[in-house]
């Protein structure tokens, strides 16, 4: 382990907790703009925190400590992705602690803890998001180690660094495979982090929402730190988006200039990447919760199909 | 690991006797003791649990040693047990151990007062079961090998029905007993092809025979169905769901923990000892079984509204991922890819304790459900963490565990059999190629699936609120149920946290099986598990659980620096409506009814619906599987018009019979003359 790569383990982590909220706050604002609204400050998710963590905590008469340990866990586990996918740099102490696969795995069992807070107050509202989110969940994960494996089949590997060394090394070819792979690494990433077309962050109406079923118990601090987990788990896709599809500029082993390039790279493509999810998000209408399956389905098939082309053409 | 030395002059193999003896013995005690419950439960029972203890400790020293053999002079004339020790029976035995130690620990304080059959006939059974089932895995003469194994189905067989006045329990016993004696079958006829013709039937000799491709993969093929039948793959699954629910809930936990690994013992001992061969169609063959298993089981798990039937089909489920890891293996072995190999047995292997460990656990956990609510029904239970918090806590390790979320056991064995598709590319069969990361991804999904169903399950029984008023006054375990409970989850999590560890273990199985492991590859990395090299894959849950941990308390840590622990209690948010029940909540039915809809194929369903104009609205919904109409209605109705057929001849009248007696006279007599 050398001092840089501390550093840059460091940096990553501050880096993704502190700017998390602004990635949030920077694609609030441009729906606001594309939908033709007068926008809230880029600031206002640092002040929604602020304001949550100084409230008190309602919690229900009949909350169990699984309740309260939840946000906590959920926190934890957003801020492990992040500190492993290589956004920075590729020269990290803690990625060895987890590959790709065990990337999915931290984002079901975020998720599982979350739909069991959900369900333990017993409110109807609670375990029916949890059913939501579950069923989300069961489709998107799959989808998403696919994805993931069509990137280790190029790479040979499934340590993240390895992926993201490998796939900015290469000249830029576009792999017919990985083409479809990006399809459904945007479909997976809008169902996951509860976006439009298949959940409305924006909503509070009682029969569409996932997301915010799950969370309706929560308030204060508890609350505070979920929202800022789901900011985390926003910008953990976004940086495995990036890695994967535009890995270039991510500092490799041992440069600790590159780093310093690598910051505003980074910002620069989280600035574009967040636009983006904007206008899909404007462009779209909310779905029902019916076709859900169908559209993950579909994003499953299409992963899966990405790596059979990528196969076909190795061979 | 100790050495041979410090268990004295004995060998392994002695010791292991000695403990299969010491549960003859108690079972015999228990005989005597039938109506004690005092002495059976918090005597022998114990000492039970800690014999287990003794054959896991034994077993793990006996990995490293070369096969120990011993003849035991029982039996019929001139057929003694041949009976012998290797790597690959001590790692069977050792999970043996290790999880029967906690069931035998929970039992003492699971078996009450008139449930069913008397406590000390009850030790009987347990006790002759757990014998049996070192017997198969000692067994080295196919004789031997049938006797325990009928022994072990015969055993299990009286423990499914303890609860015998139950007609349901009944027909599951039967049901159990029956495609019990089918896969017997097959296996017996499995070493009569394997000894090939020579009428030696230790398997001693079976080794030294060179079958042709035909004979070796009729017998293989015989193998699995036989095994199968034993560890409930597709279409011999049918009586898993009824047989495991239906016995008491330490017995649910030893068959589906303990008992279902015999049968991927026997397997592995028949593909990879007995036959020398090994053709690739094999491990396709089981590859394709397996993961329609193992996507049938979870999906039917999930809509399980019965607790223990939800395990069971969760077992069908596991059993279905472990023979796509065998499958793997058999591939890569068959094209001699051996480092591959070694690291999908491994993960096979891996899985094998790990699940013993977590189903065991879980399958515990309803039994003191059951006691303490007397409901197996997932729609009258809820909110029993509070009531139960022991059983609660405890069984979330399981739950982790089995939807094969890091850090725990479930996981290790999910990420190195999916490490192993993903190094398949370099098979030479394109085909193959082909179609294997296409098995990859449905095992994928069927460990989210797997995901769901353990919430459902998770957060309908102890999750919510009651849904009945008497589940307030649930009781926790008691203290030997929580030692048995605390012992497997320490299982849970150590096999999560110390993979290279019990790698290592596991190492002289897989170079005695495939001739190659992931032993010094992993103890190179340290405690990072990294099976080829660090830059490729690698995973360290400690780690892991520590990054989680370490920011999970330097949030609470700052968020309490900089601001505020205060906290309220009050009512749940129900949108201002006051008359919202515990009955208001979402229902186990309620749970799977998207995995209804999107696999809708999969399942014969009945819905009744209530119109709006009933008095007494009624809803239910009646969910089959296909393969009964599809396989035992046919046979059935088969066995039904034959015996009609048969029936024919009986008259009943003692006139027929006697000219049943001459005509058969006759014609032996003209047979004879001739």
């Amino acid at each position: 382990m050398t001092w840089t790569g501390l550093l840059s383990q460091l940096l990553e982590i501050v880096i993704a907790v502190a700017l998390a909220p602004l990635l949030s706050g920077w694609v609030n604002q441009w729906r606001a703009w594309l939908q033709n609204r007068s926008a809230p400050s880029l600031l206002q998710p640092y002040r929604m925190l602020h304001k949550l963590f100084n409230k008190d905590s309602v919690l229900a008469d009949n909350a169990s400590p699984l309740f309260r340990t939840a946000p906590y866990v959920v926190f934890g586990c957003m801020v492990l992705a992040c500190a492993i996918i290589p956004t920075l740099s590729t020269d990290l102490p803690l990625a060895p602690a987890a590959d790709a696969i065990a990337l999915v795995g931290l984002f079901a069992l975020a998720r599982v803890f979350i739909s069991l807070a959900a369900m333990d107050i017993g409110t109807a509202f609670g375990s029916m998001g949890a059913r939501r989110e579950m069923l989300i969940g069961f489709l998107a994960e799959p989808a998403l180690l696919m994805v993931l494996f069509s990137a280790s089949l190029i790479s040979q590997a499934t340590s993240l660094t390895t992926i993201v060394e490998t796939l900015a090394r290469r000249e830029f070819t576009i792999y017919p495979g990985f083409a479809l792979a990006g399809v459904a690494f945007t479909m997976v990433a809008l169902a996951e982090n509860a976006r439009v077309p298949v959940d409305n962050p924006a909503t509070h109406l009682e029969l569409t929402m996932i997301h915010e079923a799950l969370i309706l118990e929560y308030s204060g601090r508890h609350l505070a730190l979920i929202e800022w987990a789901a900011s985390l788990k926003l910008f953990a896709y976004s940086c495995v988006g990036l890695a994967l599809f535009l890995p270039w500029g991510v500092a490799q082993a041992q440069a600790p200039v590159a780093m310093l390039l690598a910051l505003p790279v980074l910002l620069a493509k989280l600035a574009a990447g967040g636009f983006l999810l904007a206008l899909l998000e404007t462009l779209n209408a909310k779905m029902r919760i019916f076709r859900v399956p169908e559209y993950l389905g579909t994003a499953f098939l299409l992963s899966v199909i990405g790596l059979l082309v990528h196969l076909l053409l190795a061979h | 690991m100790g050495t041979a030395p410090s268990l004295g002059h004995w060998l392994h193999l002695d010791w292991v006797l000695v403990v299969m003896a010491g549960w003859l013995v108690l079972s015999v005690a228990g005989v005597l003791a039938l109506r004690r419950l005092e002495l059976v439960a918090h005597l022998l029972f114990p000492i039970g649990g800690l014999l287990g203890l003794a054959l896991f400790g034994v077993a793990l020293d006996a990995m490293l040693d070369t096969p120990e053999v011993a003849v035991l002079p029982l039996g019929l004339p001139g057929l003694p047990f041949h009976l012998r020790l290797d790597s690959l029976s001590a790692y069977f035995l050792m999970v043996i151990g290790g999880a029967s130690a906690g069931i035998s620990a929970f039992a003492a304080g699971y078996f009450r007062k008139g449930e069913g059959t008397p406590p000390g006939l009850m030790c009987l059974e347990y006790h002759v079961f757990l014998a049996s089932m070192v017997g198969v895995i000692l067994a080295d003469d196919a004789y031997a090998f049938m006797v325990m194994w009928e022994t072990m189905a015969l055993s299990s067989f009286f423990l499914v029905t303890a609860n015998h006045r139950v007609p349901e329990v009944r027909s599951a016993g039967y049901l159990y007993i029956t495609m019990a004696r089918i896969g017997a079958i097959a296996i017996l006829l499995c070493f009569g092809v394997l000894q090939a013709n020579t009428g030696d039937y230790t398997f001693a000799n079976m080794r030294a025979q060179e079958l042709g491709p035909f004979w070796a993969s009729i017998g293989f093929l015989l193998a699995l169905f036989g095994f199968g039948a034993k560890a409930g793959v597709l279409p011999l699954h049918v009586w898993l769901p009824e047989a495991h629910p239906a016995a008491p809930s330490p017995v649910s936990a030893l068959m589906s923990g303990v008992m279902l690994n015999t049968a991927i013992y026997g397997l592995l001992r028949v593909s990879y000892d007995l036959l020398h061969l090994r053709l690739w169609w094999w491990g396709g063959l089981l590859l394709a079984v397996g993961l329609a298993t193992a996507l049938f089981g979870v999906v039917f798990a999930s809509i399980q509204t019965d607790m223990k039937r939800l395990l069971a089909y969760s077992s069908i489920e596991n059993m279905g991922l472990l023979f796509v890891g065998m499958g793997l293996t058999l591939i890569f072995s068959s094209f001699d890819m051996l480092p591959m190999a070694a690291l999908s047995l491994t993960a096979t292997l891996y899985h094998v304790a790990s699940h013993a460990c977590f189903k065991s656990l879980l399958f515990l956990s309803t039994g003191c459900v059951l006691h303490a609510t007397s409901e197996r029904n997932l729609g009258k239970l809820g909110g029993l963490i509070r009531g139960m918090p022991w059983v609660g806590w405890l069984t979330l390790f399981g739950v982790l565990a089995s939807a094969g979320l890091p850090p725990l056991g479930g996981f290790v064995s999910e990420w190195l059999l999916l490490q192993s598709f993903l190094f398949a590319p370099g098979l030479p069969l394109p085909l193959l190629t082909m179609l294997i990361p296409v098995v990859a991804a449905l095992i994928a999904l069927v460990s989210a699936l797997a995901g769901y169903t353990m919430v459902k399950f998770f957060g309908v029984i102890f999750l919510g609120q009651p849904r009945e008023d008497k589940l307030a006054h649930a009781h926790d375990a008691g203290l030997w149920e929580r030692v048995g409970m605390v012992w497997l989850a320490i299982g849970c999590v150590l096999l999560g946290l110390l993979p290279t560890l019990f790698i290592q273990i596991i190492d002289p199985v897989t170079q005695r099986l495939v001739g190659s492991g992931l032993g010094t590859r992993v103890a190179a990395s340290g405690w990072l598990l990294a099976p080829n090299s660090v830059a490729q894959a690698s995973y360290g849950p400690i780690i892991f659980l520590l990054g989680i941990l370490g920011s999970l308390a330097l949030a609470f840590g700052v968020v309490r620096l900089l601001y505020h622990g205060r906290m309220r209690r009050s009512l749940p948010w129900a949108c201002g409506f006051p008359w919202g029940t515990a009955r208001m909540q979402d229902t186990a039915e309620g749970f799977g009814q998207p995995i209804r809809q999107i696999f809708e194929p999969f399942f014969v369903m009945q819905r009744e619906l209530p119109t709006p104009f009933d008095a007494r609205p009624r809803y239910r919904v009646v969910v089959e599987d296909h393969f009964w109409r599809w396989v035992y209605v046919p046979i059935m109705d088969l066995s039904a018009y034959l015996a009609r057929l048969a029936s024919l001849m009986q008259q009943g009248r003692i006139s027929v019979y006697l000219m049943y007696s001459f005509l058969t006279l006759v014609v032996t007599l003209l047979v004879v003359m001739r």
